[in-house]
């Protein structure tokens, strides 16, 4: 069994999309405070559970047919992307120690969709 | 009196915090793997439905209907926890997901289980806990 290019890419851009969810939906969460408005009409958090729910559809549709030892690794991305984003838009650093959590990630990731085979 | 201007919102990371935040995402992870698990199963019912007949099955079949309800809980808990703790920490910790996942595969669907995957699973295990001590003690 193959995996189309176009399960890969509807993988990637899915994984990409949901870690650019979250941050809005992290950003979202701090504008909320007692008022009810501030969720109702929290545009943040729509556009962040609207992504979400995106991606979603994306990894279905992408994992329906392809090798999940080619797609696993390909929604880890969406982590290394997190660390990117994280300090581009809320200056959190980047550590070893994250570096090293993702990185083991990212690899106990690949090894479990090789073994799916 | 109230002040006209509210006060400025500065993000103070608070350590207690923090590490509420950590464990909250690691036990929604299992929510998610339960919501998933509901899902397979009530999907099982519209293999050849229509995209109007998924729709209203979603309302209509208790097992997706709790499925999506435990996503919508794991969604609130998730935006909680993104309020005291870093993105950068949290997102990652979701993939602690694919273990319960996989488990439940073997369990409830009868996949089979083989040493690749028993690593892969243990090293997702420890770099969640990388990430998860190393992001709740600084």
């Amino acid at each position: 069994m193959t995996t189309p290019v176009s399960s890969m890419a509807l993988v990637l851009v899915g994984s990409v999309i949901g870690s650019l969810g979250a941050i809005f939906l992290k950003s979202g969460a701090h504008a909320v405070n007692r008022h009810w408005t501030s969720i109702a009409f929290n545009w943040r958090l729509a556009v962040g559970i609207g992504t979400y729910m995106a991606s979603s559809v994306l990894f279905v549709k992408g994992m329906s047919n392809g090798e999940l030892s080619v797609l696993f690794p390909l929604v880890s991305l969406g982590y290394v992307c997190t660390l990117a984003w994280s300090r581009l838009f809320f200056h959190e650093a980047i550590t070893k120690v994250k570096l090293a959590g993702v990185g083991l990630i990212l690899i106990g990731i690949a090894f479990l969709g090789l073994g799916s085979r | 009196m109230t002040p006209v201007t509210s006060p400025p919102q500065v993000h103070v990371p608070d350590p207690a915090k923090r590490k509420l935040a950590i464990f909250i995402v690691l036990a929604c992870t299992l929510l998610v793997a339960l919501g998933q698990y509901l899902i397979k199963l009530g999907a099982n019912r519209l293999s050849h439905a229509g995209f109007l007949a998924t729709m209203i099955g979603i309302f209509t079949i208790p097992q997706l209907f709790a499925g999506y309800c435990l996503y919508g809980l794991f969604t609130v808990m998730f935006i909680y926890a993104l309020r005291h703790g870093e993105l950068s920490i949290l997102y990652p910790l979701i993939a602690l997901g694919y273990v319960w996942v996989t488990i439940t595969a073997v369990l409830a669907f009868h996949e089979s289980m083989n040493p690749l995957k028993i690593l892969g699973l243990l090293i997702i295990i420890s770099g969640v806990a990388v990430l998860g001590w190393g992001g709740g003690s600084k």
